[in-house]
């Protein structure tokens, strides 16, 4: 009996700081993704300012909550902008940014097909 | 005279990278407000610093327009506008003021209250200053200026002055 509550006490301890770490580093990559406004070139991670810690509280509050990391940045986005968010969403604005890297990739593909193919006619 | 397909697609590459690099330069990349103008406020209660009482939306959309102003006592350009919420306050019955004091001590809110004068229609508190991200606040002194659907119609980031209280005249009208 004795043994069996030594057991579930230190399955209690590994869950609850394997845990408690899950949701540290869940928290620091929403900081890391969102832009201190107040601060040149830093996330909300990077600053000690306190618009950096009031959005700190509320991103805590929130994930307290149970919000996804998506309804956090669509929540902080309606009321600063999608600046605040470093990896933006896909819409008409920025389709480029999001699909020049797989167009540069076939086009480039192409350009490689057709120099081998020339270079082994010759 | 005979162009490689090659040559063509480095040029066209060339001249979208130059386009896309003139296009950046020429964009704004100070952070402003203007994409908020239009959203709608909502989702929010806040109490009075002086009792018990609450103020949520609801109550906002009994005014034809609002004024949401954030202030601190500790704050010094809140003091320079200061003036401008007062006539407001006193000469406009259409606009009612809503003040939130950010991130400061209840006795020390009404100090400086009492000092310059109360142009509020209600004094809200924010002591942690979490209420100020549902509005988008980043700083201190700012204003949003909303309807009675709480649409926002301006925002003003730094203290009012003359041009800004006119534009606040002109848009009430």
């Amino acid at each position: 009996m004795k043994l069996k509550k030594i057991i579930f006490l230190i399955y209690l301890f590994f869950f609850t700081s394997l845990q408690a770490n899950v949701n540290k580093s869940e928290l620091l990559e929403i900081y890391k993704n969102l832009r201190c406004l107040v601060c040149q070139g830093q996330s909300i991670a990077d600053s000690n300012s306190d618009f950096a810690a009031t959005i700190k509280l509320v991103v805590q509050d929130q994930i307290k909550e149970g919000k996804t990391k998506d309804e956090i940045y669509t929540f902080l986005a309606s009321k600063y902008g999608e600046w605040i968010v470093y990896q933006p969403n896909f819409n008409r604005n920025n389709f480029l940014l999001w699909s020049l890297p797989y167009i540069v990739l076939v086009l480039g593909g192409f350009v490689i097909f057709f120099i081998v193919r020339k270079n082994k006619k010759q | 005279m005979k162009i490689s397909i090659s040559k063509i697609i480095i040029f066209s590459f060339v001249v979208f990278f130059l386009s896309i690099f003139w296009l950046g330069l020429k964009k704004e990349n100070n952070y402003d407000t203007k994409n908020i103008i239009g959203n709608r406020i909502s989702n929010f209660q806040l109490s009075s610093i002086y009792n018990n009482k609450f103020i949520s939306e609801e109550v906002l959309k009994e005014n034809k327009f609002t004024l949401i102003n954030f202030f601190a006592s500790w704050c010094a350009p809140c003091r320079a506008e200061h003036q401008y919420l007062l006539n407001l306050s006193n000469k406009k019955k259409d606009i009612k003021i809503l003040g939130i004091n950010f991130k400061d001590k209840k006795n020390n809110a009404i100090s400086f209250l009492n000092e310059l004068g109360d142009p509020y229609n209600f004094v809200a508190e924010d002591t942690d200053g979490k209420a100020s991200i549902l509005f988008g606040i980043y700083g201190i002194p700012e204003s949003i200026l909303v309807d009675s659907e709480l649409t926002i119609i301006k925002k003003i980031v730094g203290p009012i002055d003359q041009s800004q209280y006119e534009e606040i005249l002109r848009l009430i009208q």
